[in-house]
């Protein structure tokens, strides 16, 4: 009973090709949006991760700060509960960093090593949150810890202005992505729900003649279903198939840097990674799309169908 | 077999009724041939029987089921124990002879090789064992009729409803559907048919009911058709 209405099922498929198709294609494209909206999120949050992490303090030291003195301010600074590491950089390793920095710029070499060491020691702090900085800012603003410093503190000002602004675009895209999914998952599901009826509206001889012989509801309605649950298995297998084959494609074309934001190969690399549970989750929202329309069509044909 | 008891029908209720106070008793492996104009009420007595309709009131047993008991998801398991012929033959026209009527056993979920052994012998009883293969549109207007009636008796119903079997058919073939529902009334089954059809009502010489404007005019043993 059962092998017939998943043969029915299929040869309804089949059979309403173009049907089937439309229905499809239209699926393709909420499942890819759902997609690419979670693989994009996941790659802007691991961008603004990246970035954030690279956010640091630096505290200046003046050449006459003694070794206890600086002990001293490195115990105090790790007592504040932002600060999560203090790394010390002295005067030879920070004019070591700078010349390896600089190693292409042969006169700049040469100048340095005219001259007496001119780079400051300092401290490298890491913070825990980098967006609250107001306790930090308050200590080493007191005149006590101020003498020790040679420069102005440097907070990293300028990228953290700009890692804000990423931040915001970034929840306005997730958000844009939340709304572009759910029209198109609604847009869907009218397509499909359209698509069973004009099946039911196709087969109504035969479906009046099947209710007069007495099949029972599960019967007539079955086949429609297994056709609907056709449609969103293919639907996400193709969506899948879909984005990876852009991703074959992009990541041997453009190079990490080439998007800005979006790192191409990181969205590739987490694609791969969870590709078993992504084609999961598509198929999961496939199917759900697909019964659920087909079962209210179904639904409200047998419902006005039934006995006045 | 069949007992309604004052049913009436109204289709709205602004509008008139349909049927007004019926009240029929049809005993088992009767053949009763209900006549009446149009519009008299036939086809909404024979949808009450079916539930493709409920009634306004009244009470309608058949073959021991009260339909004011039954719930509408078991009327498929009554419309599995009544067999049910339609003026415009109601057959799928993509499917063979065979198939048509393989797909009765099919939808109740009859075995394959069951099916392969009924559907012949029911072909052979109305008379088309050699038009298993063939197309409904290949066929006459008679036959495609005895294809409807070996798909409402292949489930060996003890009711067979036939609506005007021969209101499509000229008198030969119209005769040909007679006889094989006289013959299958003869196995046992209750036969109830409506027809305006006078030569085959006066002919027949069975149970007449006459219905006009939804009440029953007459309810003669060995009736004629007298309209």
């Amino acid at each position: 009973m059962l092998g017939r209405v998943f043969i029915n099922g299929g040869i309804n498929f089949v059979r309403n090709a173009w049907l089937s198709i439309a229905a499809m294609a239209i699926m393709v494209v909420t499942l890819s949006i759902v997609l690419f909206s979670f693989i994009a999120n996941a790659t802007f949050s691991h961008t603004i991760q990246e970035i954030r992490d690279r956010i640091d303090v630096s505290v200046f030291l003046l050449d006459s700060v003694t070794t206890q003195q600086r002990d001293q301010l490195i115990g105090q600074l790790e007592d504040i509960d932002n600060v999560r590491a203090v790394e010390y950089i002295s005067k030879d390793q920070a004019l070591a960093d700078y010349i390896e920095l600089n190693k292409d710029n042969v006169d700049l070499q040469l100048a340095i090593s005219q001259t007496e060491n001119p780079l400051p020691a300092s401290l490298r702090l890491k913070l825990h949150n980098p967006d609250i900085i107001d306790q930090l800012k308050s200590f080493l603003d007191t005149p006590e810890i101020q003498t020790l410093q040679s420069d102005e503190t440097s907070y990293s000002g300028d990228r953290k202005e700009a890692i804000d602004k990423i931040a915001k675009a970034t929840t306005f895209i997730r958000q844009a992505g939340i709304i572009g999914v759910l029209i198109f998952a609604c847009i869907s599901v009218l397509i499909i729900f359209n698509t069973i009826q004009m099946a039911i509206f196709n087969r109504r001889d035969e479906l009046s003649i099947m209710r007069l012989l007495g099949a029972s509801r599960w019967y007539i309605r079955g086949p429609f279903l297994v056709e609907s649950l056709l449609i969103g298995i293919s639907a996400a297998l193709i969506s899948v198939g879909l984005c990876n084959i852009i991703f074959s494609i992009a990541s041997g074309t453009l190079d990490a840097s080439s998007l800005g934001l979006l790192d191409i190969n990181y969205a590739s690399r987490y694609f791969e990674e969870r590709y078993w549970m992504i084609l999961a989750i598509q198929l999961g929202i496939g199917i759900v799309i697909g019964v659920t329309s087909s079962f209210v069509a179904t639904q409200r044909y047998l419902r006005l169908r039934d006995t006045k | 077999m069949i007992l309604l008891d004052r049913v009436s029908k109204a289709y709205s209720k602004k509008g008139g009724t349909a049927l007004e106070r019926i009240s029929l008793h049809i005993e088992p492996k009767e053949f009763v041939i209900i006549v009446g104009a149009s519009g008299a009420g036939k086809s909404t007595l024979l949808k009450l029987l079916t539930r493709e309709e409920k009634p306004t009131s009244g009470k309608i047993i058949v073959g021991g089921i009260d339909y004011e008991r039954l719930h509408d998801r078991d009327v498929p398991r009554l419309r599995r124990r009544i067999g049910v012929v339609f003026q415009d033959f109601k057959l799928l026209p993509n499917k063979t002879v065979y198939e048509n009527v393989a797909f009765a056993l099919e939808i109740i979920g009859v075995s394959t090789k069951e099916i392969r052994n009924t559907v012949p012998r029911v072909l052979d009883i109305v008379g088309l064992k050699d038009k298993e293969k063939s197309m409904p549109l290949e066929l006459s207007g008679g036959e495609r009729q005895r294809v409807a009636i070996a798909r409402a008796i292949v489930r060996q119903p003890k009711i067979l409803i036939a609506d005007e079997p021969t209101g499509n058919l000229d008198p030969k073939h119209a005769w040909d559907v007679i006889k094989v529902l006289e013959k299958i009334n003869r196995y046992g089954t209750t036969v109830l048919l409506t027809t305006h059809n006078q030569d085959i009502v006066n002919k027949l010489k069975r149970r007449v009911v006459t219905i006009t404007d939804g009440k029953i005019q007459s309810d003669e043993a060995r009736g004629s058709y007298n309209l």
